[in-house]
């Protein structure tokens, strides 16, 4: 794989995320358990989307087609997304438990991404990391406050991180170009990616006394960046793309 | 023409979601290139997500396309630059206040929720606030409450 190969298919796997978490997030919006988290949430799926417009541009740069062709017309075999922003938004526990962990991954992604080599994606992600660190902010407080909350709040986030993590593994899945992404300076790597976010993980989540599974226990969900997911990817593509189906060229 | 002038004129552009502010004073206009009579302008956007990019464009570009002594105007959103709130003029910020929000903290690369705790009441000037969401009805702001003379508002979000 050259080394314009291997960005394309590490920006199709960033732009999916942002997609797919931006719309599950988006379901938020009208249910939230408070009006300020609906309004967060509701926030923060805007602002993924955003990004997520912005890496398939990026994409469009190199010869793909255009974002919106991109965004709405594959079917789920085609997303590159990990399998945990796909996973219905569930509980608040869950929801905010898979915040966190996929959300200060992306905090770390796009941090070491403003030194990258390919300087249109170091812009962009200099933008991203100023948006992330408030999506992270808010992840921390809510769990660090419901994990120390009272004895169902604790149990609940401890079997929603119990639950989450081997999916917040996959995140992590290797592409088919990692030595070409690592040496030409690119990105550094999802391998270190994932150290750096088990360690910066270990005190937030220490913190909010929640414990990590044990790490003979760890079986990582992977299969999503290929193009493998789960059964309830196709229907958030379908009622994501209901409107561009029936008309492709509706406006307003 | 030259650059000075084109920027002054920028100054009628207003933020669409608050009015009170002008695209140059809250720090967007990155670039005004001159050849000739054509005029290219580059924004730099606030939020990635942010749905005005596409109207400020617009707005831009109509604004210049009235001014005879220009030609042909070009109107592109960048990343080149990267906006920060610290790029937001003195005038600007009192533009915000004016608008009823309180005008972000400068330098606040290292954002928390202290940072954000810690906003002057943009009606009655207390530092008796309490946050209340670092999210709100746009992007760009996030919701407080003043104890001191009991409202709810709203705040410009620092972003570094």
């Amino acid at each position: 794989m050259n080394s314009i190969e291997a960005l394309k298919d590490l920006l199709y796997k960033m732009a999916d995320d942002q997609l797919i978490i931006g719309h599950r997030n988006s379901e938020w919006t009208g249910i939230g358990p408070l009006l300020e988290e609906d309004i967060a949430f509701s926030s923060m799926a805007q602002d993924k989307l955003g990004q997520s417009e912005h890496l398939y541009n990026l994409l469009n740069q190199l010869g793909e087609a255009d974002a919106d062709t991109v965004a709405f017309t594959r079917n789920a075999p085609q997303f590159h997304n990990c399998q945990f922003v796909e996973l219905p938004i569930g509980e608040y526990d869950f929801s905010l438990i898979r915040h966190l962990l996929f959300d200060y991954a992306e905090l770390l992604r796009f941090e070491s991404l403003q030194n990258s080599s390919y300087q249109p994606l170091a812009q962009v992600a200099k933008k991203f990391f100023g948006e992330i660190k408030y999506h992270f902010m808010h992840a921390s407080t809510w769990v660090r406050q419901l994990g120390t909350g009272n004895e169902e709040s604790s149990q609940r986030m401890q079997l929603a991180l119990d639950q989450a993590w081997d999916y917040g593994l996959g995140i992590f899945e290797q592409g088919p170009a990692e030595e070409v992404l690592i040496s030409e300076g690119i990105f550094i790597g999802e391998s270190e990616l994932q150290a750096k976010w088990y360690k910066g993980l270990q005190p937030i989540l220490e913190e909010a006394k929640l414990k990590i599974p044990a790490k003979d226990q760890w079986s990582p969900i992977i299969g999503g960046r290929r193009g493998e997911h789960t059964k309830h990817l196709q229907p958030l593509l379908d009622e994501m793309t209901e409107v561009y189906s029936i008309d492709p060229t509706a406006d307003w | 023409m030259n650059q000075e002038e084109i920027r002054n004129i920028l100054k009628e552009v207003k933020d669409p979601e608050i009015p009170t502010i002008s695209i140059v004073d809250l720090g967007i206009v990155t670039g005004i290139k001159l050849n000739g009579e054509d005029v290219h302008i580059t924004l730099t956007p606030t939020f990635a997500g942010c749905p005005a990019l596409k109207l400020m464009e617009n707005m831009v570009k109509d604004r210049l396309d009235l001014v005879e002594e220009i030609g042909q105007v070009s109107v592109e959103t960048s990343f080149e630059t990267t906006w920060t709130t610290d790029m937001i003029s003195e005038e600007g910020r009192k533009a915000i206040q004016q608008h009823g929000l309180a005008p972000p903290k400068r330098n606040c690369s290292n954002i928390s929720m202290e940072v954000l705790e810690d906003t002057a009441c943009p009606y009655c000037g207390s530092d008796d606030t309490s946050l209340k969401s670092p999210f709100g009805p746009t992007l760009c702001r996030s919701l407080h409450y003043c104890n001191n003379c009991r409202q709810a508002f709203e705040g410009f979000k620092p972003v570094g």
